[in-house]
């Protein structure tokens, strides 16, 4: 409780709950409810300024663009917390196979990870995708895996810290079994840098579905979903320049939100983490466009 | 050092080894059966298996990674299904495009990044280095491909100052018209990247600020900001260039997404098209020939690091 007493006290952690809160609000409002139906065409209201009713305005078929946006968040969130879960799971798997089994699998696997973290996001989508087709299945597997290689190499070393510190010798020591020596003492301490990698990879998670939705490999264009609304209103911005705006602000607000959520983090969770390994150098977020 | 660096090329071949299985393997071996993909639903059984035989699939998988990698020593890096023209010489066309723009993005990146960053943290008690900051943040959350339609519309819809996108059917021959065309992409791409850039700086010259001897060297005399220049910034100028090999990649990503937003005929937009197409054997050149890239840079600039650093030398 305390700590997230501690990130609401922080502004930017503060900015990336709220921004977190009102994704989640908008994807389960539009279950429900949006001003129109998403897929509506409305031919006889197409291009409509923002104003009311159309809030946002319309696109070329005269579809609603706020309606888009709000279904849009499903799709992002989809991706986010699929490509989260992904990494997560293949992160701790290689990070404990890099830190607690025998030294020639622990080399084995920092080496692998050391030449994994060199194919960028992208590349990997581009390789599921030119077997599989596009899809945002792809999207998920590409940012999981990539992002999952990132959260082991920071993890790993972190992981062999704690393995090698005092309390856990103690706990060893004092007759805690492996599990309970693990839960009580090494997850928690290892659980701070793997949570902020989490928000960070979200972020890229969203950055990556517009990129891949744009060039045709992510979302299908019958969903909706920012990436693919930013692709269909490109043909038109010479003459409809400020629909493109505002998918372009939701991705950003987006992802500058988990951005900053997890630089609150780490602040909030563990103030010494930011002295060790400063933010810039853990964050790798120029493998996705 | 020589010991370090024949170390580091181990691994490099070690890399380049892991990565082509990996492309091979994930363009082989997961879909089952590659020439009904290629043929399409469509394909009769003789016709698939006519490409199968074209494709070399008849030989076990261990030597059809063999033959690969044979050609590849021999700088064939195979040839188009759909047209047969062989690879490495459309990726040496197409990167007469793509190599000026990654120049072009870096110098951007580097020019926005390096001399801001440093600014941001040296001001970062007033309004002008915490704008900084906040700016930097907010565009490095900025999708590429939106930034890049931004701009078009601010430079090339309102302004009319530079072609909104297109390469000009002479290429380089018209010098003037070539590097015009590349201006607002790596404006794209640099600003993005050199938003990145420029929190890194930011927080390496804050680590700098703090030091012992930078404290020292203001207390003999110097003003703040020159026992900054003199003591702290050659350290910032090394940490920088770990973090080079990272904008590179990111570049070259980035090239992938804006030569498809501005039309640009280079090896990113080649890649999106072959994808798209499923011409698996063009595909499987062109990602090894963009990891192996991505993997020299990280070779060349982690030398580059021990050259320059005096401490790295001596450690090894």
């Amino acid at each position: 409780m305390s700590t997230v007493k501690r990130l609401w006290s922080l502004g930017t952690g503060r900015f990336g709950i709220l921004i977190v809160v009102l994704l989640i609000a908008v994807a389960l409002v539009s279950l429900f409810w949006t001003p129109f139906d998403p897929g509506a065409v409305d031919v006889r209201a197409r291009w409509a300024d923002p104003s009311w009713p159309h809030v946002l305005g319309t696109d070329d078929t005269g579809r609603d663009i706020a309606s888009l946006l709000m279904a849009g968040t499903r799709t992002t969130i989809v991706v986010a917390v699929g490509a989260g879960l992904v990494a997560s799971v293949l992160g701790i798997a290689l990070a404990a196979l890099g830190s607690l089994t025998t030294r020639w699998i622990r080399e084995s696997v920092a080496v692998l990870v050391d030449i994994l973290i060199a194919f960028p996001v992208l590349i990997i989508a581009m390789m599921i995708s030119a077997v599989w087709g596009g899809s945002l299945a792809v999207v998920v597997w590409a940012v999981g895996i990539g992002f999952g290689v990132n959260i082991a190499r920071v993890t790993r070393p972190e992981l062999r810290r704690v393995l090698h510190s005092d309390f856990v010798l103690a706990g060893r020591a004092s007759g805690l079994t492996p599990w309970q020596n693990l839960t009580r003492h090494l997850l928690p301490n290892v659980a701070p840098v793997f949570i902020v990698q989490l928000s960070w990879g979200m972020a890229v998670a969203v950055l990556a579905e517009a990129g891949l939705s744009y060039l045709g490999f992510g979302a299908p264009i019958t969903q909706p979903s920012w990436g693919v609304l930013l692709s269909d209103l490109q043909a038109y911005i010479a003459v409809h320049p400020l629909t493109v705006v505002w998918p372009g602000l939701a991705i950003t607000l987006t992802v500058l939100g988990l951005n900053l959520l997890g630089d609150a983090l780490r602040e909030a969770a563990d103030p010494t983490l930011a002295e060790r390994t400063p933010a810039a150098r853990t964050h790798v977020p120029g493998v996705v466009a | 050092m020589i010991r370090y660096a024949l170390t580091r090329l181990g691994l490099l071949v070690l890399g380049l080894v892991v990565a082509s299985a990996l492309i091979f393997v994930s363009l082989r071996v997961l879909p089952g059966d590659i020439a009904q993909l290629v043929g399409g639903t469509q394909a009769s059984p003789d016709q698939v298996e006519a490409l199968r035989e074209r494709l070399g699939l008849t030989a076990p998988l261990w030597q059809q990674y063999v033959d690969w990698i044979g050609g590849l020593l021999r700088g064939d890096l195979g040839s188009s299904l759909l047209t047969g023209t062989p690879v490495a010489s459309e990726l040496v066309a197409k990167a007469q495009v793509t190599v000026p723009l990654a120049v072009m993005s870096l110098t951007v990146a580097l020019v926005v990044g390096i001399p801001f960053g440093v600014l941001s943290a040296l001001g970062r008690h007033r309004a002008g280095g915490t704008a900084l900051s906040v700016g930097a943040q907010a565009l490095a959350a900025v999708p590429v491909v939106w930034a890049g339609m931004m701009l078009v519309v601010v430079f090339a819809v309102w302004l009319g100052w530079l072609p909104p996108q297109g390469f000009p059917r002479a290429g380089w021959s018209d010098p003037a018209a070539a590097f015009r065309a590349l201006i607002l992409p790596a404006l794209t791409i640099g600003v993005v990247e050199g938003a990145m850039l420029l929190r890194f700086v930011r927080s390496a010259t804050l680590q700098a600020i703090g030091q012992d001897y930078v404290r020292t060297a203001a207390a003999k005399g110097l003003t703040r900001t020159r026992a900054l220049v003199r003591h702290g910034l050659p350290n910032v100028g090394l940490s920088i260039i770990t973090v080079l090999g990272l904008q590179v990649a990111g570049i070259i990503v980035g090239a992938v997404v804006i030569e498809q937003l501005f039309t640009l005929p280079g090896v990113g937009r080649m890649l999106v098209a072959d994808v798209a197409a499923r011409d698996l054997p063009k595909v499987q050149g062109e990602l090894l020939a963009l990891t192996g890239f991505v993997l020299v840079v990280g070779f060349v600039v982690d030398l580059l690091h021990r050259v320059i650093d005096p401490r790295q030398r001596e450690a090894s």
